[in-house]
């Protein structure tokens, strides 16, 4: 008898892409920014880099033979989720203290929930949410690499939320070479990696674009001391985290909504959040904070905005 | 045998925070040091056991549709003792803990108890299952209360552990007490599997 006829169940359309090929990508487009980041705070970055991967990689290896479960330290999520911490902290954050940051991004952060694709928030911002809890005057302080040491100084956003006028030029914002989280300063490098990643096409604009979008508008009308309308927004959308939150956090497939329509709205709440938090907030920086808040709100918009068949009712909530 | 396994049970198997999940309240509030914990715990046992005995007395001449507003008379009762006598004598104490004292009038342990067992039971029973109840709780507050005073504040009992210990300050703070709760649970589902 003769096979004319084969059925198989789905999926019937495969591909060659496969979960760590996207991960190691990500890793991949991380890297600039990790230049960037020792090129700006010397030494202690690169430290900071190793530590922080290294130890979520253990602590994921530890977690998945401790749980029983396959181990898949390979597949480049942990390293992702190491690398994104690092680029969350001080350059003078003690080592030991990111180590644990990264334990509780990975143990707490990611594998309490099941593991890759289970967790509902970002795991490298849960571990800099737990730094910022526990070790508020070590996560708050700033350097720059100056003549082989460390030397502090205030971030561009703190001293306007001090009410100064920060003594940067839009060129120095552009290119990182200022106080601030290591992985954040150098918007040049996160756009090289955003691009990548565009190209690969494992993000897409939505989000990204919705977000900083929000951010400027918010920061152009309510940001400038001059009365509405006359804000610093591009000052706003260079500082801080929002490049490497935009492109790289709030795009995480995990905790981020899967239709378009839901991006856009993640991505403008996520704006909304920050710029309220920047403006009128006790810290000088939301980004992190903003898109944990938005990462629980993910299945609702998924709800929101699933497509619906032909006549179906939209149900809230 | 029957008798001592009403006692033994709130120690783990029934133990009122980890398998009942009762009195979650109070837990996590005021379970920053051992002090306050071993404090709250033992002064929750107390009214537990009082309780529970004096309810196992009278329980056949409360009508059953008043039986709860009765129970909270009695309850208050003896958690306004706990109050004036800790206000008397561990007066530190009692500012520490502030409004969770009166607030143990409405601690769901004791309730809970009174309902599901001292109403229904003899007094040796009653006394038995409030005395293991308030030992489990107890227990279960000081292990989380000493946790967290290690960690977050670099203390036991109010002395520093060591001179040169950076405390993680959010297991002085709520989440903390969450992130043990939960820690200590996971503990508990591992032991009983084993």
């Amino acid at each position: 008898m003769s096979k004319q006829l084969v059925i198989t169940s789905s999926p019937h359309i495969r591909d060659k892409e496969t979960i760590s090929r996207i991960m190691w990508w990500v890793v991949i487009s991380l890297i600039p920014a990790g230049i960037s980041a020792v090129w700006v705070f010397g030494l202690p970055a690169l430290y900071l880099i190793v530590a922080c991967v290294v130890s979520a990689v253990l602590t994921e290896l530890a977690c998945q033979k401790v749980m029983g479960r396959p181990v898949r330290i390979g597949d480049g999520s942990a390293v992702i989720t190491g690398l994104l911490l690092a680029y969350n902290v001080s350059a003078g954050l003690p080592l030991w203290m990111a180590v644990l940051g990264s334990v509780f991004a990975i143990a707490i952060g990611k594998q309490v929930f099941g593991g890759l694709g289970r967790n509902i928030f970002n795991p490298a911002l849960v571990g800099r949410a737990f730094l910022m809890a526990s070790f508020p005057a070590y996560m708050t302080r700033f350097y720059v690499w100056k003549d082989g040491a460390l030397v502090s100084q205030a971030t561009p956003l703190t001293v306007v939320k001090m009410g100064g006028v920060p003594a940067v030029t839009y060129k120095t914002l552009f290119l990182g070479n200022y106080a601030g989280c290591i992985g954040e300063t150098s918007v040049l490098a996160l756009l090289i990696g955003a691009l990548i990643l565009l190209w690969r096409g494992y993000i897409s604009l939505h989000t990204p674009l919705s977000y900083i979008g929000t951010v400027a508008l918010m920061t152009w009308i309510f940001g400038g001391k001059a009365g509405w309308f006359s804000g610093d927004w591009l000052f706003h959308i260079l500082s801080g985290g929002l490049m490497l939150g935009a492109w790289f956090m709030a795009t995480d497939m995990v905790t981020s909504p899967i239709t378009k329509k839901g991006q856009v709205a993640f991505g403008i709440g996520c704006g909304l959040i920050t710029s309220i938090l920047r403006l009128w907030g006790g810290l000088p920086e939301g980004v992190s904070y903003s898109i944990l808040i938005m990462n629980a709100f993910v299945p609702y918009l998924d709800n929101l905005f699933r497509p619906r068949r032909l006549g179906e009712r939209r149900r809230w909530i | 045998m029957r008798l001592w396994q009403e006692f033994y049970k709130g120690l783990l198997k029934e133990n009122p925070i980890l398998v009942l999940a009762l009195g979650l309240c109070p837990t996590l509030a005021v379970s920053t040091s051992l002090k306050n914990a071993l404090g709250m715990g033992l002064s929750a046992t107390f009214v537990l056991i009082s309780s529970n005995v004096l309810i196992s007395l009278v329980k056949s001449f409360i009508p059953s549709r008043v039986r709860i507003p009765s129970y909270i008379v009695i309850i208050a009762t003896f958690v306004t003792i706990v109050e004036l006598v800790m206000e008397a004598y561990f007066p530190a104490l009692y500012k520490q803990l502030g409004i969770f004292v009166p607030l143990i009038v409405v601690n769901c342990i004791i309730l809970g108890r009174a309902e599901a067992f001292a109403s229904r039971r003899g007094v040796v029973e009653s006394f038995l299952d409030g005395l293991g109840m308030g030992i489990g709780f107890t227990l279960t507050l000081s292990v989380i209360g000493l946790v967290r005073e290690v960690l977050g504040a670099g203390k036991i009992w109010g002395y520093p552990v060591s001179l040169d210990f950076v405390p993680v300050l959010m297991f002085a703070l709520p989440p903390g007490a969450l992130l043990v709760l939960g820690l200590l649970l996971i503990l508990k589902q591992v032991g009983d599997r084993r």
